[in-house]
């Protein structure tokens, strides 16, 4: 499921031709698409269907009628690569409380569910059997990750949303032995990405979002190297 | 009152009707047995009693306030997610440390907590999936096939360790096995499924109903034969050993 919040972020930018379409806040056209989207994927999962045939399918066709909405939204001067690739300067106080806003909120979400989410995501039956229903768990996930995606289309944009989604998560596995472990190192990771990626795009004069990724690609490079070359030392010792 | 009871089930899964008119009720404290072919729908049964699966038509009564420890044939636990033997256990809730101990000690794995449930071996994994099902203090205990990839005198433990259990915690049991011989001799009562209920009753009884035999056939190679096989008997070598063939 790591291309589901991939999907979901391409929905945002058809959110947001809508919004500038419709004349409403970019934040809400994209949080009502992604929520779609991701409401969408999460319904169709667990039917029978292909799922990354499936996510690939709506993501990149949910992207492709974004771009063509906002091209013909004349007398509107709109700077697309601002969506796509995210424009972490152009932040303005506002949008800072809506992040922080929005983190909040996922945060409490993911608190507040965090044991019957887990029990779900391991397996359904077992959540089942303990008098858990999967499906609202999904739902909170979904609720979740729609959040993330619309607060951060800014910073990041639509194109790189899920790089920041699956990298730091993926960089801090060989270092976790439980899920929370994951969750909290994945954060600091993605921290110190964004810290790190900041920096250096002041530094080299590169675009932002995308010098972030980079960075945690980096961070996820240097683990993997440290935790093949511990097995072996561990094997030959 | 029963802790659960099924009336008239019926469940289609993609247009086959995998299930139809099964009736059955669980007593507190008993063990029950399901057993049937491959295909004859007991694993569908098991998930439409713990609610993972709609029944199409029929009802199902929980007595209320039922506990079900659930034991699943298998559980894939996804490689991107780490979780250690300990922290498993303390899903759905988190449980006192003591508890934790208790419950590995139970499994007879006291050393075991911080090890990835990946690492398990197969008999290692099943003993911790009985033990999380245990933490719950289940009215109920529900085991789908969990002693799938044991062998003989690994599954053999795994079913003493639920008499024990029973004994214990006066929990009533609900499992369906393909394993005839060592299941049969530890139930109450047995249920011979195959899209409907063939026949119920005692071990034995079952044992001989036509219904069964039909399904299982009998003679040497018959689980009738496996069901006499009588364990802790010395295996003298001067006669042949017919039970050997049927194993």
């Amino acid at each position: 499921m790591a291309y589901f919040g991939d999907a979901t972020a391409h929905a945002a930018i058809l959110g947001v031709a809508l919004a500038l379409g419709f004349s409403v806040s970019v934040f809400a056209g994209a949080l009502v698409m992604s929520l779609v989207m991701a409401t969408a994927v999460s319904t169709l999962s667990g039917r029978g269907f292909a799922m990354d045939t499936m996510l690939g399918v709506m993501a990149h066709s949910a992207l492709a009628f974004g771009l063509v909405g906002v091209s013909f939204l004349s007398g509107v001067r709109l700077d697309l690569m601002a969506y796509l690739f995210g424009d972490i300067l152009a932040v303005s106080r506002a949008d800072l409380a809506v992040i922080w806003g929005g983190a909040a909120l996922v945060l409490a979400l993911l608190l507040w569910r965090w044991q019957a989410l887990l029990t779900a995501t391991l397996s359904p039956d077992l959540a089942h059997a303990s008098g858990i229903d999967p499906r609202r768990e999904q739902m909170v996930l979904t609720l979740a990750l729609a959040l993330v995606v619309a607060v951060a289309i800014k910073v990041v944009g639509v194109l790189l949303i899920a790089a920041l989604l699956i990298v730091p998560a993926a960089a801090a596995r060989p270092l976790s032995t439980t899920p929370e472990r994951m969750a909290v190192i994945a954060t600091l990771i993605a921290a110190a990405s964004a810290l790190g990626g900041l920096g250096a795009s002041f530094r080299l004069d590169t675009p932002t979002g995308p010098t972030i990724v980079c960075v945690a690609a980096l961070i996820f490079a240097g683990v993997m190297a440290g935790s093949v070359l511990t097995k072996i030392v561990r094997n030959n010792g | 009152m029963p802790l659960i009871e099924a009336q008239g089930l019926g469940v289609r899964l993609g247009g086959v009707e995998v299930l139809h008119d099964v009736s059955m009720t669980i007593e507190p404290g008993e063990i029950v047995t399901i057993v049937g072919p491959n295909g004859s729908g007991k694993s569908t049964l098991l998930r439409t009693l713990i609610g993972a699966q709609q029944p199409t038509r029929g009802r199902i009564t929980r007595a209320p306030g039922l506990r079900i420890g659930y034991v699943p044939q298998r559980l894939h636990i996804d490689p991107t997610l780490p979780m250690s033997v300990a922290r498993f256990l303390n899903l759905p809730r988190r449980r006192p440390a003591a508890a934790l101990r208790a419950a590995l000690d139970g499994a007879g794995l006291p050393d075991l907590g911080q090890r990835q449930m990946a690492d398990l071996s197969g008999g290692q994994f099943q003993r911790v999936l009985l033990a999380r099902a245990l933490l719950e203090q289940p009215d109920l205990l529900i085991l789908d096939e969990a002693t799938q990839g044991l062998d003989q005198p690994g599954s053999a433990a795994f079913y003493r360790r639920i008499e024990e259990v029973r004994q214990e915690m006066g929990c009533a049991v609900l499992m369906v096995s393909h394993e005839l011989h060592v299941v049969m001799s530890a139930s109450d009562r047995v249920i011979c499924l195959n899209g409907h209920v063939c026949c119920e009753g005692r071990p034995e009884i079952v044992a001989q109903a036509k219904e069964y035999r039909a399904l299982f056939g009998t003679g040497t190679h018959g689980a009738l034969a496996l069901y006499r096989h009588e364990h802790g008997h010395s295996h003298d070598h001067d006669h042949p050993q017919p039970h050997e063939a049927a194993e």
